[in-house]
């Protein structure tokens, strides 16, 4: 790994739905250097998760080149664009993480039946995959005893989280997006839940990009960056947004 | 993929369930139909054997094959004495049997006959009849009153040897007048044989003269009776019988010898291939066939249909277990695949319960028939018919189980990272 690139560079990069007339997005520069614990804060309707998404390879922007550790992501097929975030990219959603019919171990496990890469990197740093998913848990501080008897609808909101970060952390993917991972829980279990999340991105010397509308969350991060001002398309299009969401 | 569908399924498994068991019923339903059709075909073209014409007054083939096979419907008329013995005696007849109709016990039908019925008359494959209990052929019907008892006349009558049983006139079950003054005895019981042989009372034609001798022009005459001992002295000589069946030296002749009765001066009478009119019995009673089929598809159909609508009833509530597999890195395709795999789970052990489903009714089915009627039906392995119907309904299955697999493979992609609640 080239530590000396950036793990995130965003160029130019502009996005508009499909049939609407402005763009949601319009990047003219973003640089996130490797390891860095990034604070997104933004509104609701400012494009976080299209952002978010265009990281992720998800959604293609019309304009622009979007770098993660030295890909081009956005010269990339969609399989391939599939292939790179599978093998990439640990994500950590606002609530509701976890799939119900698997065992919370199961869970943790996912991204290694889709992604040949982080399953080898699993085993070479846990033995197995299994191995490596209750090293993350116990990282965690989810006790064993919790997650191998319950099942994973019975754990708590903060538990769940936990576990889903674990997921986000399985096979050392190089940059872990969290979108709101924090806004269902409340103040203890989410600083808790905080620094277990340091700890083990640091743990596995990953890049962090995590978004909140919660500004509370921003002096515990490495670097702020406000959304509304990087994004020049927001001023337009945020008050558009939030007048639909009303 | 298979482990997270299995697991995904199972977290559904009462509309799983539904879905299996909907599919199951239709299999079942259409390999019992396409069972029973064939086994009813079979019994059907079975009923009778080795026998080359039938004859009678000339009708139609088809009523005279039902009264004269399958015990339905009556004779519009007879054949003379003087024309059974004149054929009898052609060169190419190897044996005849003349049978006489018209009279019944108890809703069973009464066939007047000679020994030579129990020589000569073959069902299935060639099957000749054989007694249960009782006399040899040699000895059966050599007293006027004899009658040999088909076995479900004589289990559903509770009959047993030397029983005397009263004949009625007419073939109703509720007779009106009764030939009370002449009791048959039971000489003997066939085997079971799956054909109206078992719902027969076999008497020599004798006997049916016998029952009739105080009868004129089809009424008791009155203050008239008389006594067995009288009867078997008297001259019992049938005029008429109503069918009968022939059968040939050689195969060769049997369509020269069929035109040859067709072209009888004497009588108007009707020669009958039997294997061509079950045929064209047959092809009547395809009717309902078809339709039984017809239904049983539509049946299938509608267990497919359900199917589909299980899986794309549960998508909506799934959005966000597909958008958790994308976010862990799962492709469209997985997720195409995913629920391809469910569709074809679904199917298959739907088809495998219905297999298991139809062997249990069949198996139930058989031990009943068994009882009621003596037929005998076997536990089969499907036929490679049947194998092709479940191999298309399987192929049906997966198929249909592309369209909702279609539908969710756009909605992760169009769903995104978004979290849809």
């Amino acid at each position: 790994m080239d530590t000396t690139k950036p793990a995130l560079q965003l160029q130019d990069v502009q996005f508009t739905w499909p049939g609407a007339a402005l763009p949601v997005i319009d990047i003219p520069q973003l640089q996130i250097e490797q390891g860095e614990r990034v604070f997104v804060r933004g509104a609701s309707g400012s494009g976080k998760t299209t952002l978010l998404s265009l990281i992720a390879a998800i959604l293609k922007p019309q304009r622009g080149s979007i770098v993660v550790n030295a890909i081009d992501i956005t010269a990339k097929e969609a399989p391939q664009a599939d292939q790179f975030r599978a093998d990439h990219i640990g994500l950590v959603f606002q609530q509701f993480n976890l799939l119900p019919f698997l065992s919370v171990t199961e869970n943790v496990q996912l991204p290694c039946k889709f992604s040949p890469t982080r399953r080898k990197q699993a085993v070479l740093s846990g033995g197995s995959t299994a191995k490596e998913a209750e090293r993350l848990l116990d990282a965690m501080q989810l006790p064993k005893n919790v997650y191998s008897t319950a099942s994973t609808m019975r754990l708590s909101v903060g538990q769940q989280q936990r576990v889903a970060v674990a997921r986000a952390l399985i096979g050392s993917p190089k940059l872990v997006i969290a979108d709101e991972p924090t806004s269902a829980l409340d103040t203890d279990a989410r600083d808790a839940f905080l620094k277990l999340l340091f700890n083990e991105v640091k743990q596995s010397s990953a890049t962090l990009l995590f978004v909140s509308h919660d500004s509370a969350l921003a002096t515990m991060f490495d670097r702020n960056i406000d959304l509304q001002s990087l994004n020049r398309a927001s001023t337009d299009t945020q008050h558009q947004a939030e007048s639909v969401d009303h | 993929m298979l482990e997270i569908a299995l697991k995904s399924l199972r977290n559904r498994w009462l509309s799983a369930l539904l879905a299996i068991i909907a599919i199951a019923m239709s299999v079942a339903l259409i390999l019992t139909v396409e069972k029973v059709r064939r086994d009813a075909r079979t019994s059907f073209t079975q009923t009778v054997s080795g026998t080359d014409l039938i004859i009678g007054a000339r009708s139609g083939s088809v009523p005279l094959l039902l009264y004269s096979v399958f015990r339905i419907g009556n004779a519009t008329n007879n054949i003379s004495w003087q024309t059974v013995e004149e054929i009898r005696q052609r060169e190419s007849v190897k044996w005849s049997i003349p049978i006489s109709l018209g009279d019944s016990h108890q809703g069973y039908r009464v066939l007047g006959t000679t020994r030579d019925y129990f020589n000569h008359y073959r069902y299935a494959n060639d099957q000749a009849l054989t007694f249960a209990k009782g006399e040899a052929t040699d000895n059966v019907f050599d007293d006027v009153f004899d009658a040999v008892l088909g076995s479900e006349v004589a289990r559903q009558l509770g009959y047993s040897l030397d029983d005397q049983i009263v004949i009625a006139h007419g073939t109703g079950k509720v007779a009106i007048v009764t030939h009370d003054n002449q009791p048959f005895s039971v000489v003997a019981v066939l085997d079971p044989t799956g054909t109206p042989v078992d719902q027969t009372i076999h008497v020599s034609l004798e006997g049916i003269e016998a029952m009739h001798v105080d009868w004129r022009s089809g009424m008791a005459v009155p203050g008239q009776a008389t006594l067995p001992e009288q009867i078997r002295q008297m001259d019992l000589q049938p005029k008429q019988v109503t069918a009968m069946l022939v059968g040939l030296k050689s195969r060769a002749t049997v369509f020269r010898e069929q035109r040859a009765i067709n072209e009888y001066r004497d009588e108007p009478l009707l020669a009958i291939l039997p294997g061509v009119a079950i045929q064209e019995l047959w092809s009547l009673v395809s009717v309902a066939e078809n339709a039984l089929i017809i239904i049983s598809s539509f049946v299938v159909v509608a267990g497919l249909v359900n199917l589909v609508s299980v899986l794309f009833a549960g998508l909506n509530e799934r959005r966000r277990e597909m958008g958790i597999l994308r976010a862990s890195g799962a492709r469209p395709a997985h997720i195409f695949g995913l629920l391809s795999a469910e569709s074809t789970l679904l199917s298959l052990a739907g088809v495998f319960l219905g297999l298991l489903l139809h062997f249990a009714v069949v198996g139930i089915g058989s031990i009943w028939a068994q009882q009621l009627y003596g037929l005998t039906i076997n536990i089969e392995l499907p036929r490679l018919n049947d194998v092709y119907v479940l191999v298309a309904i399987l192929i049906s299955g997966v198929f249909v189980g592309c369209l909702p697999a279609w539908r969710a493979y756009r909605q992760s992609v169009a769903d995104g990272m978004m979290q849809r609640i």
